[in-house]
């Protein structure tokens, strides 16, 4: 194994001079809790002698004092690394840990078994070339089991070992083994797509068929788990894929060069060759491939570069550089599976940011196709997905990215969610294909346009949005300044929360992903009424944040003016106009703005009003008078 | 490919990332080995240009005098934009590890210092040479990892990190620290330094260097600051050192290693491990962990 090779005291040269070879596997250990993952872990260190005799003697006294195995050692206690995870036991967030055999060097990581930190277990599983899954021989197949090793093919890795562990526990029974992994088979033949399962009886506990060929498993003749590692074949599919690499940065340090720096994602590339870019389709012919180590006749996947090209054509970051003859294809609309990462339900409808490979736009997410359970594989009809929960959708973007779907190119295909207002990684998807239907409907160009419709009525057009509480005085203002912009000669509309409840959105209820359709609709309406040359005030409680940023960025600056009717929550339920404050407190209302919903306060409105202080004439007054400055 | 040729190109996409999307990054320095390896790979990534952010240095005061002829030199050398920050109240207050005590001492010079210099110039992502095979709760921590306003890490409550893609999106006043090398180990390090023939603080070899024993830690007499006790005389002893920080702080071991490949030869038949020299870690088992929820790198 690693430290003891016998070349290091004799010939550290050569020692050294091997090592160098070695190549890289990347592994990620997964099963239920109390599967005994960071067990195995520490005992494939222990064995392999990559613990310090200091790491030793601490792990022994912390085994003694908070271990779960008496007097013996508590492998688990290695890699259980926050305060948190060894006080309660459990594995909270992936670790990864390094060790080297002869032949390669391993980065493990080692991943949490309890649903809740299932995206902890997608982060460590998204970079693994092969997975060992544990199953307890006492407990079987788990809900968690099926799980992880949906995840696992998901994300594509083809290779898995099979671990079945605590095999001490039922005295090394050969049909207790073999039940469990016609079961596992079963169900992987049904539900994943993987090249190769490698079964191994093992006990990480004791050490059997860890690292060496135990003798309390005489039936069994396969390799033990430190053998797989060592000899699995990782396919090396992508370095047989077409050439592709994102542009992270363009490298400009003088006038007289400008070259694209970035790591190749798969395939490889020679001077000369003919290139396109994308999206665009720009074309041009490599002139060279810079590094610091000289300029390469040829460069392959792995390899961060720096490519210049024949031509001055416009390259930036965000740009995929690929082989022309065998390109990747763009798009803004797609088919993508998603798996949700974050405590508040994903809504379809919002708008979040995409981020794939170096590339990044404004993402909508479209209304889910199905849930897949992961236990029965069932597809079940689903409006949201909450945390850890898989699903299919239609997304669709702002802008055209370059893309392959995921089971061909990872780094094509794969992409993040991030939220907008929290700036969180709140999913992680996966491209299945570009939807065609957004390419055959190309946009009308009219010759009569919104400027010279509003020249028609001699104003300039505007969405006046009223956002605050329900009872906060939204329509009693906005009816007011309606009255008074007709009576100015000023074309209108009002847009009313309650009105266009009864028509337009009447299908529509008020949980979260409801309201976040409802107001996707009335932006879209009153960007409609905008175009017509009109004045359009919309009215509606409006709570999200997000879903106001999204109804601003449909149309120009300036065109959109906030308003936030700022009224505390205490006064609305005084007034309760309507007697549902009331309804919302006993119950009989549910997901009500203000009581069991939030209102998320706008940040920068270009207009507050506070209607303890003024009336809703006045702050009728005061909109008139900030729209005729403007 | 080799494993050291895949850590290297993961390393240079990551510098590229940050350079791409930061607004204002700069690089940690520490003048050890993993710094020095760090250094190296960001002019690769950047090369035919310079290396695009400044390089940074949170002096304690207490650094070897080595340390910083070298820290020097190779600023010059490779024309970097160094910036040097001492902590002023603790330059005023005249912090040092005997009469403060070490984890005072580390607490003020370092990590106050650290988040002074980072408020100061507004730095946005900040280069950090840390590993995941250093310490258990680094064994946990994402490659970007998030810090509030504050600079607070929050373990328990970290962003996915999927693929290679990075997500560098932060409000304003938060900030996160960048480690290119989080997959790499010691001996990578070292063989990496062997291969590619980076310059390292002359302190990693062996030499007949005057030290006092102090505990069973053999301490370093770099310059006359260092109280001798009674009785006390220096000895000239053949050692090197396996981590560098403040004089007093680091420990040395007895060796006659004077080239890389017998450092290597060393380390692999070593029984302990790399940071048992530095007294800081031996507080409590989470004392790492709670120094980098503090804004510890």
């Amino acid at each position: 194994m690693s430290h003891i090779s016998n070349l290091i005291a004799t010939d550290i040269d050569s020692y050294l001079k091997s090592h160098e070879e070695k190549s890289l596997l990347r592994f990620i250990t997964c099963g239920s809790v109390d599967d005994g993952k960071s067990t195995l872990i520490g005992r494939m260190l222990y064995e392999s002698h990559m613990l310090f005799d200091d790491q030793l003697s601490s792990l022994k006294t912390d085994s003694k004092k908070i271990g779960t195995q008496g007097e013996e050692i508590d492998f688990a206690l290695l890699v259980d690394g926050l305060a948190a995870e060894r006080e309660q036991g459990i594995t909270i967030d992936v670790a990864y840990r390094f060790f080297s055999t002869d032949k390669r060097k391993y980065i493990v990581a080692d991943t949490p078994g309890h649903e809740e930190y299932t995206r902890n277990m997608a982060t460590g599983a998204s970079t693994a070339d092969v997975a060992i899954i544990l199953v307890d021989a006492e407990q079987g197949v788990l809900t968690q089991t099926r799980r992880h090793s949906f995840i696992v093919s998901m994300v594509g890795v083809k290779n898995v070992l099979l671990a079945i562990n605590k095999l001490d526990l039922v005295e090394y029974s050969q049909q207790v083994y073999d039940d469990i992994v016609s079961e596992y088979r079963e169900f992987a033949d049904s539900a994943l797509n993987l090249e190769s399962i490698t079964p191994v009886p093992i006990s990480a506990l004791m050490g059997d068929n860890v690292v060496n060929k135990s003798e309390n498993t005489p039936w069994f003749n396969g390799q033990t788990i430190m053998q797989y590692l060592e000899t699995v074949e990782v396919s090396n599919q992508k370095a047989l894929q077409s050439f592709r690499m994102p542009v992270q940065w363009v490298n400009r340090p003088n006038s007289k060069f400008r070259g694209f720096s970035g790591l190749i994602a798969s395939g490889e590339i020679n001077t000369g060759d003919e290139v396109r870019i994308l999206p665009g389709g720009n074309t041009s012919h490599i002139k060279s491939i810079v590094t610091w180590e000289g300029e390469l006749p040829k460069a392959k996947v792995g390899k961060s570069v720096t490519i210049t090209l024949e031509d001055e054509i416009d390259v930036s970051r965000g740009d995929i550089i690929a082989l022309s003859s065998d390109p990747c294809g763009e798009a803004d609309q797609f088919q993508a599976r998603i798996l949700w990462m974050n405590n508040d339900a994903m809504m379809p409808g919002r708008q979040y940011l995409l981020k794939s490979s170096t590339q990044s736009a404004t993402l909508t997410l479209g209304k889910l196709k199905h849930r897949i359970d992961v236990n029965t594989l069932d597809h079940l009809p689903a409006k949201t997905l909450e945390l850890n929960e898989i699903g299919v959708c239609n997304i669709s973007l702002d802008k055209r990215i370059a893309f392959d779907s995921y089971d061909d190119n990872q780094t094509m295909g794969g992409f993040i969610i991030v939220d907008r207002l929290s700036n969180n990684t709140v999913g992680m998807g996966l491209i299945d294909f570009a939807l065609r239907r957004s390419e055959n409907i190309h946009w009308q160009k009219m010759d009569v346009s919104q400027d010279s419709r509003a020249e028609q009525k001699s104003q300039t057009p505007r969405i006046i949005w009223f956002t605050g509480l329900s009872g906060s005085g939204k329509s009693s203002i906005a009816n007011i300044l309606e009255k008074k912009l007709q009576s100015l000669g000023k074309h209108t509309i009002t847009l009313d929360g309650d009105n266009i409840r009864h028509g337009l959105n009447r299908d529509l209820g008020f949980t979260e992903a409801d309201r976040v359709e409802n107001i996707r609709r009335v932006g879209e309406v009153a960007k409609l009424m905008l175009n017509s040359g009109l004045i359009c005030i919309t009215s509606f409680i409006s709570p999200f944040e997000s879903e106001r940023a999204m109804a601003r960025s449909l149309v120009s600056e300036n065109e959109f003016v906030e308003v936030f009717v700022d009224t505390p929550l205490s006064v609305c339920e005084e007034r309760d106009v309507k007697g549902l404050y009331a309804k919302a407190r006993s119950g009989e209302i549910p997901n009500f703005t203000g009581i069991s919903s939030p209102f998320e306060d706008p940040k920068n409105p270009e207009i507050r009003i506070d209607t303890t202080k003024i009336s809703a004439e006045e702050a009728a007054n005061q909109i008139i008078e900030f729209i005729t400055k403007q | 490919m080799s494993h050291l040729d895949a850590l290297e190109a993961e390393a240079i996409h990551i510098m590229r990332e940050v350079v791409a999307e930061a607004e204002n990054p700069v690089m940690l320095y520490s003048i050890g080995k993993d710094s020095s390896v760090m250094l190296h790979l960001a002019r690769k990534a950047f090369y035919p240009g310079k290396i695009p952010f400044p390089i940074m240095h949170i002096d304690t005061m207490w650094k070897f005098s080595e340390m910083i002829e070298f820290r020097d030199k190779t600023a010059k050398e490779l024309d970097l934009d160094l910036i040097v920050h001492i902590n002023p109240i603790g330059k005023e207050m005249g912090m040092n590890p005997f009469t403060h005590g070490s984890s005072k001492h580390t607490d003020m010079m370092k990590t106050q210092g650290l988040k002074q210099a980072l408020d100061k110039y507004e730095f946005d992502v900040a280069f950090g040479g840390a590993r995941r095979d250093e310490e258990k709760s680094r064994a946990k921590e994402r490659i970007f990892s998030f810090r509030t306003s504050k600079h607070r890490w929050d373990p328990k409550n970290q962003r996915p990190e999927l693929w290679n893609i990075f997500n560098s999106r932060k409000n304003k006043g938060e900030s996160i620290r960048v480690f290119p090398l989080s997959n790499w180990t010691e001996l990578d390090i070292w063989q990496y330094i062997h291969l590619e023939k980076i310059p390292i603080v002359p302190l990693y070899l062996s030499k007949k260097r005057p030290v006092v024993e102090r505990d069973g830690v053999l301490i370093l007499v770099d310059d006359d600051r260092l109280p001798l006790e009674e009785g006390e005389t220096p000895m000239m002893k053949s050692v090197r050192f396996r981590t560098l920080g403040c004089y007093p702080l680091s420990g040395a071991v007895e060796s006659e290693a004077t080239t890389l490949p017998k450092i290597i030869q060393e380390m692999l038949l070593t029984t302990t491990s790399e940071r048992q020299g530095r007294t800081i870690d031996h507080d409590s088992n989470a004392s790492m962990e709670k120094k980098k929820q503090e804004g510890y790198f």
